[in-house]
């Protein structure tokens, strides 16, 4: 059946901001959607809130709408472009939901907006337990398969709870039915516990109810990731089984593809009720995921669940297998079959396969706990790591060990130096599932631990743990260095670094040593057929195999280095930087090769790149690639600075080892980065920073502190990404933070400039001219961390003096230190002085919100100004704008505002406050004629959006008192009744607002039953929370009581603003919402304006 | 100890005994399914052929008493690349390694699989020996070997691996049919999914005449999958002329449609490395649905592609084709109820997605 040619336009959603169990994933399949789409010749519409995507760049469809993924807005968007189709499934449980919405409200009729790629009836058979369930007996049935879901009794009583937990047989899992998040569930492991447990769910519950299900934990877990075509053919593109057992979030898990432990009667029944499933759920077309729980002794299989909709998953088994699950289900929706696309790896063979992998991939989680004090660090079914990392070898261990390493994590990596704590302390701890449970393992098996501990302990399936031992056997052996030793290691994964650490020997010795035995590693291709047929597609994972399948270029190369496994502060943003530079760099000559670890991103897709190599970013991988590639021809360059710390972590050493590292050069990368040399770059050009010392005691850190005044901003000095900073305004806090820092480490102490304006400016030099791309104002004042503080583009109250004073000062920096390609500047500004925070010399987190804002591709002229281009001769061609450029937009620009989206949610317990740390997983952008209302659409892509009427509570710190009495006004003139806290009730109603004193947490409730406002939070009585903080960590009264606000907050969803420049920026973005005056437009649209 | 592949063309490949030690010699091919071991093990179309498994961990599962699809291990030969130490599955009840030692079968651990499997797509399927042991003969002389052992071309094998007493399996639930089953090499699954269907199945061995076949007056006439060249296979062909002639509803798979197709005058050709793995994608052309189906066949029917062509037995067609490589994969006759297909509706190992043709055969066979 061939593409459909009653539909002409059709619209996208995207997922929105990158979330915890959200994230870029949906960036590649959404861009795959888009690409397909048009090159059908179909007109796209996209809608995506994220600015940070590549599928929102312009080029990627024919509307692009980065607004808010509301109803209402989409509706909008709707009714101005008039799409014949929706395409909801590549867009995550956001475009699913949306799509639902418009489905509900009548939009989607209303506006004559065929759905398609899934049904409103199989998203709801999809979503629904009760139905699902009857689905999963109704195909077990029918087609005689072993099938079930997991068994369950509903109970109204504590006499039916016995009898029900009886049937079950312990441990049951208790719901109490209707109560909020979950709240009252638990494992009753025996009688005393259910009575305990179901004794308080049915109390908890409005309908005196609980629902007792058997427990599958410790059970096997198995996906299948499946596709259908409207001709009902359906394959399944891949297996994947967790090493993880049940319990543990597939997203937390550590994973394997294919399936390591069924037999092919298991597997083969599993095929056919996933296939029956969906069938009969009614999926017309595209990729579904479905996951399965088997028990180890007995083989019984309970069917969990199965999302109508392209996944995380499914993003996985597109980069294990070669076969692109969206860019497929993007070809079925507009009405392809199977059987009529072509398989791109091979050309020859048509998707209607299943993909025969002769390798092993695993999948590693990566959290960002570290960021979250307080957090509950045990993994469990809510999924809590920001990304993650995949590797591909010949065999188990060897792809785990690169998964490990690409983790790019201390002690990510198993061990065999160092002490071992005691058997019986790493079995107690790995019996409860966390961050690095399998080097728990490791190194239980080094104090001796047996496989039937192990297995007992963690349910990890035998055959894992063996090849963990095996694992160590191999280490066990590295006892001297002979070829045949080494020979093994290698082959087993380890990395030169793990083999020097064993032998005492230093990573450059090794490798020294091991190429003088002429050992490397070869590279293998993903290929779909397991070589069965030629692969045309150069997508490539080292090994240390046979035969090299490198294909030799005609063209000079450059090497592009991703940003590895997302983690806070380091994501989507780094992909998008290093994508463009290989679209660009393929576009004048190239051969492009992308190295990434991260199944998630575009980087990854085989189609991005003329090679793709999916390895581990350490020096040792990636210099076994530039090795390979130098081997079929020359290599013109390796690009560093556009995927994040991490590849330019490794600049001076590929330099050292002779590698061409194009744009700034590593020294320069060390002028920005060293607190010294920097110092010196600034002193000659004039520019002042914030005064600071290091110290390395509590006496020495007052005595700075003193020199300097509070407040002062500490951090120890070998960490990145804002870890472990602190803003202290005393003595005692001061001290009691330097008593935590290990002190073996100095502490880096800074002038905390209070009520400073901070600016970010992202800047592009050549070497002789600079082009400022944009100047960000942060709407949260300095100190909070620039991932975290919502800014604006263009500056909302800075002048062109201003702006002049910040060029001239960021061309100084980047010629100080010699900048090729990107530069990232924060200045600080405070009573008039431009204080220069810091510099960064390589994309930063903005360029993507920059380069849409202003309609510059920044990414682009940075690769190409790496690759020897200049900034004239870029506005020559076309890509920089002919005169003027971010710093010099017209005064009636439309204004940008970017949004971070924090995970607080996840974790319940951690304060939602601010600070010099990072803690956003993502963001937004808001674009609009005026501040208020692109402030008000990032708020609403963020968290849902401003409420325009209700109550709201205000209690702020006293430092912040004055500033708030015209933002409050301001609310209780829309209408909001004000509730505070008593003192700030005192100054709201000497000033005219009638604001309603209600008791605080620490006053508890009052002797009428008055509640304090926790509860009133909780209860839903309030609909806007302004809370900035006060107080020091860790001390009762004033701090605890915010914290608690901010809390409750969470929990009930309620839109909680921490800042004062919040607070007046919220207020701007309300009267708007109320005016009505907040319209759509397309990114081709503002560039139209902007550009001409 | 070490062990060596050896191929025709002098490509030796370096590992270590895997099951058995000793020598051994077979035609070189590849499976690149990544589930059933066990299957293809016992699977007797294997008979004389040295199999490489692409997937590179084997043995996970171990081995059990329930997957097996003959009495034993018919391989001639097994090249893996990472056998399992510890086999994890509560239906197994020992070890690949102890199962393949036990049934004497050679094989090898070594690390270039993938390379084998890319040797024998460029050069195609050719003879090879595996050696194991302490004190190996030098190189050259165990290629002279491999080159003195005998080819798969021109072979004629069934009768090596059918049972040579016929025997009944059992209608499950009432029967329906009475099939006449002609083992060339029959998997287990084969009748089961007959028997399933309310048929009785009985087997009888590949020396069974026409006369003994319709002696049973079945309803229905079954050709199995085996061994060998069906170039070679003319007792098989004269047998089947006879069947048809009686008019009888006629089913094979496999080796069978080769067998159908010699009988409706087609001539059948070697692929140059055949198709044996679970993920090939048939298209049945009447309807325009895509099966993947489990296959394991190194000969290929040849027939026209473009449509209906006359036999001597009236109209025929290529009913099923293979979308990697346009391969004849399913020969039907327009007229009578005489149809059959070159891949494995059975499964075992593999996707059940062609299940359906055993309704069909009862379908025709109750017309």
């Amino acid at each position: 059946m061939p593409k459909r040619t009653d539909i002409q336009s059709i619209m996208v959603i995207g997922s929105g901001p990158i979330v915890i169990g959200q994230a870029c994933e949906f960036d590649y399949s959404g861009t795959q959607a888009c690409r397909v789409l048009r090159a059908e010749g179909f007109r796209v519409i996209l809608v995506n809130s994220n600015p940070a995507t590549i599928m929102t760049d312009p080029e990627f469809a024919d509307a692009t709408y980065v607004e808010p993924i509301t109803p209402d807005i989409i509706e909008k968007i709707i009714a101005k472009e008039r799409p014949d189709a929706l395409l909801p499934t590549l867009g995550g449980q956001t475009a699913l939901n949306a799509a639902v919405a418009l489905h509900e409200s009548g939009v989607l009729t209303r506006y004559e907006v065929e759905l398609i790629g899934a049904n409103f009836d199989a998203i709801q058979a999809g979503e629904n337990r009760e139905k699902f369930k009857k689905i999963v007996a109704k195909v077990a049935e029918e087609h005689g398969l072993n099938a079930e879901s997991a068994r369950s009794v509903i109970c109204h009583t504590m006499d039916e709870c016995l009898a029900g937990a009886e049937t079950l047989g312990y441990p049951v899992v208790v719901r109490p039915s209707f109560t909020m998040g979950g709240a009252g569930s638990g494992f009753a492991h025996d009688e005393a516990d259910l009575r305990r447990i179901a004794g308080a769910g049915l109390d908890a519950s409005p309908t005196t109810e609980v629902l007792l299900e058997e427990s599958i934990l410790g059970w096997k877990e198995f996906e299948l990731e499946v596709m259908r075509d409207r001709a009902d053919n359906v394959v399944i593109v891949c297996s994947i089984e967790n090493i993880d057992p049940m319990g543990v979030h597939t997203g937390d898990s550590v994973t394997v593809a294919p399936a390591m432990t069924l037999t092919d009667r298991e597997y083969q029944n599993m095929r056919d009720v996933a296939i029956a499933v969906i069938r009969e759920v009614g999926v017309d077309t595209g990729g579904c995921n479905i996951q399965f729980a088997v028990d180890p002794a007995t083989g019984r299989m309970i069917v969990i669940e199965m999302n109508p909709r392209v996944s995380r998953s499914s993003a996985l088994a597109s980069k294990a297998t070669g076969f692109p699950i969206a860019k497929i289900a993007a070809k079925l929706a507009v009405g392809y079959t199977l059987d009529e696309v072509p398989n791109d790896i091979t050309k020859e063979t048509p998707a209607s396969f299943e993909p025969s992998l002769d390798y092993v991939v695993v999948k590693v989680p990566r959290f960002a706990f570290e960021k979250f004090a307080g957090a509950d660090q045990t993994l469990t079914t809510h999924m809590k790591s920001v990304g993650e990392a995949m590797a591909i070898g010949r065999s188990f261990p060897e792809a785990l060990q690169k998964a490990l390493r690409s983790l790019e994590k201390k002690h990510s990596q198993f061990s065999w130096t160092g002490p071992v704590a005691s058997k019986e302390s790493l079995i107690a701890r790995m019996r409860v599932p966390h961050d690095g449970r399998l080097r728990t393992i490791q190194q239980a098996i080094r104090a001796g631990a047996t496989l039937e501990e192990l297995h007992d302990a963690t349910k990890v399936d035998p055959w894992f743990l063996d090849q963990l031992f095996l694992i160590h056997e191999v280490a066990e052996g590295i006892t001297e260095f002979d070829g045949p030793t080494l020979k093994k290691a290698k082959e087993h994964g380890f990395s030169d670094v793990q083999i020097g650490e064993i032998l005492g020997l230093d990573e450059v010795r090794v490798r020294d040593l091991r190429h003088a035995l002429g050992l490397r590693p070869v590279y293998n291709t993903v290929d779909t057929c397991a070589a069965e047929f030629a692969a045309k597609t150069p997508y490539l994972y080292s090994t240390y195999d046979e035969e090299t399948e490198v294909p030799a270029g005609d063209r000079p190369k450059v090497i592009i280095l991703g940003s590895g496994p997302n983690r806070i502060g380091q994501g989507i943003e780094f992909d998008y930087a290093c994508v463009h530079a290989s679209f660009e760099l393929a576009a004048a000559g190239f051969e492009t090769v992308m190295v990434n670890c991260n199944p998630e991103t575009v980087s990854t897709d085989y189609d991005t790149s003329d090679r793709l190599y999916f390895e581990p970013l350490t020096l040792e991988d990636v210099l076994e690639v530039v090795h390979a590639e130098q081997a079929t021809g020359p290599v013109a360059g390796v690009i560093v600075q556009l995927g994040g710390q991490t590849p330019l972590g490794l600049a001076q050493a590929l330099k050292d080892a002779g590698v061409p590292v194009v744009g700034t050069p590593p020294e320069s990368i060390h002028l920005a980065e060293e607190r010294g040399a920097f110092g010196r770059v600034l002193a000659e050009a004039g520019l002042p920073a914030p005064r600071h010392g290091t110290a390395l005691s509590v006496d020495e850190a007052r005595a700075i502190a003193e020199e300097i005044g509070y407040p002062v901003l500490v951090r120890p000095s070998y960490v990145l990404g804002g870890a472990g900073m602190a803003i202290v305004y005393d003595d005692d806090t001061l001290t009691t933070y330097m008593g935590k820092a290990a002190t073996d480490h100095p502490v880096l102490i800074d002038k905390f400039l209070d009520d400073a304006i901070e600016i970010d400016v992202d800047a592009l030099y050549d070497g002789e001219e600079l082009y400022l791309g944009g100047v960000m104002e942060h709407i949260e004042e300095a100190g909070i961390h620039s991932g975290d503080s919502a800014c604006a583009l263009p500056p909302i109250t800075l002048g062109s003096f201003d702006i002049k004073r910040i060029r001239t000062a960021t061309e100084a920096i980047a010629r100080g230190v010699g900048v090729r390609g990107l530069l990232n500047v924060q200045y600080a500004m405070a009573a008039n002085v431009l204080y220069v925070l810091e510099a960064n010399p390589r994309a930063s987190r903005t360029i993507p919100f920059v380069s849409k804002a202003t309609a510059v591709p920044l990414a682009k002229a940075a690769a190409r100004v790496m690759m020897g281009a200049t900034i004239a001769g870029l506005r020559e061609e076309g890509m920089l704008p002919k005169s003027g450029d971010g710093g010099t937009l017209p005064m009636d620009s439309p204004i940008a505002v970017k949004e971070a989206v924090l995970p607080f949610d996840r974790f319940r317990g951690v304060d939602i406050v601010l600070g010099p740390e990072m803690r956003s997983t993502g963001e937004v952008m808001g674009v609009d004629a005026g501040f208020g209302s692109a402030y008000a659409k990032s708020q609403q892509a963020a968290y849902g959006g401003l409420p325009t009427k209700g109550r709201a509570f205000v209690s702020v710190a006293n430092k912040d008192k004055r500033a708030m009495i015209f933002p409050v006004k301001a609310l209780a003139e829309l209408g909001f009744e004000i509730l505070a806290t008593e003192g700030t009730a005192e100054v709201l109603r000497r000033n005219g607002v009638h604001a309603k004193i209600v008791r605080k947490q620490s006053d508890g409730p009052g002797a009428d039953g008055e509640p304090t406002i926790v509860r009133r939070i909780l209860d839903g009585e309030v609909d806007l929370i302004v809370n900035t903080p006060f107080g020091s960590p860790g001390q009762s009264g004033p701090r605890l009581d915010g914290y608690e606000i901010r809390t409750a907050a969470v929990l009930r969803g309620i839109a909680c603003i921490t800042t004062v420049q919040g607070l007046a920026a919220a207020v701007q973005g309300i009267q708007h919402i109320v005016r009505g005056d907040v319209g759509v437009r397309s990114l081709q649209e503002h560039a139209q304006r902007l550009r001409g | 100890m070490t062990a060596l592949l050896v191929l025709e063309d002098g490509r030796v490949f370096e590992g270590v005994p895997y099951g058995a030690v000793g020598e051994t010699f077979g035609e070189m091919v590849f499976n690149t399914g990544m589930t059933g071991y066990q299957e293809t093990l016992t699977d007797p179309s294997y008979h004389r052929q040295i199999v490489a498994m692409t997937a590179p961990h084997i043995g996970n599962t171990g081995v059990n008493d329930e997957d097996p699809e003959s009495g034993r291990v018919w391989v001639a030969g097994y090249v893996v690349r990472e056998p399992a130490r510890v086999h994890s599955n509560w239906r197994a009840n020992r070890s690949l390694d102890d199962y393949l030692r036990e049934q004497n079968v050679v094989g090898i651990a070594m690390r270039g699989t993938r390379a084998l499997t890319r040797h024998l797509r460029e050069r195609g399927a050719m003879r090879a020996g595996i050696f194991s042991g302490d004190a190996l003969p030098p190189v050259p002389e165990l290629v002279e070997r491999v080159r003195r052992s005998p080819e798969m071309t021109g072979a004629d094998l069934a009768a090596e691996v059918a049972t040579t007493e016929a025997y009944v399996v059992p209608a499950i639930g009432g029967k329906r049919f009475t099939v006449a089953a002609v083992d060339l090499g029959i998997k287990g699954m084969t009748p089961h999914r007959m028997a399933e269907r309310g048929c009785e199945v009985h087997v009888l061995p590949a020396t069974a005449t026409a006369e003994e076949i319709l002696a049973l007056d079945p309803d229905g006439v079954f050709f199995s999958n085996g061994p060998g060249d069906p170039a070679a296979a003319d007792h098989a062909v004269e047998t089947l002329r006879k069947v048809l002639d009686a008019g009888k509803p006629f089913f094979g798979i496999c080796f069978g449609n080769q067998i159908l197709g010699r009988a409706l005058g087609l001539g059948t050709y070697k692929l140059r490395y055949g198709h044996r793995g679970v993920n090939q994608p048939v298209q049945d052309r009447r309807t325009g649905k895509v099966e993947i189906s489990a296959h394991n066949h190194g000969f290929a029917v040849d027939a026209p592609l473009d449509g209906p062509f006359d036999t001597p037995y009236g109209r025929a067609e290529v009913s099923h084709v293979n979308l990697n490589d346009d391969c004849v994969e399913g020969l039907r006759l327009l007229d009578r109820p005489v149809f059959s297909v070159q891949y494995h509706p059975e499964a075992a190992a593999g996707p059940h997605d062609a299940a359906y043709l055993f309704d069909e055969f009862c379908e025709v066979m109750g017309a």
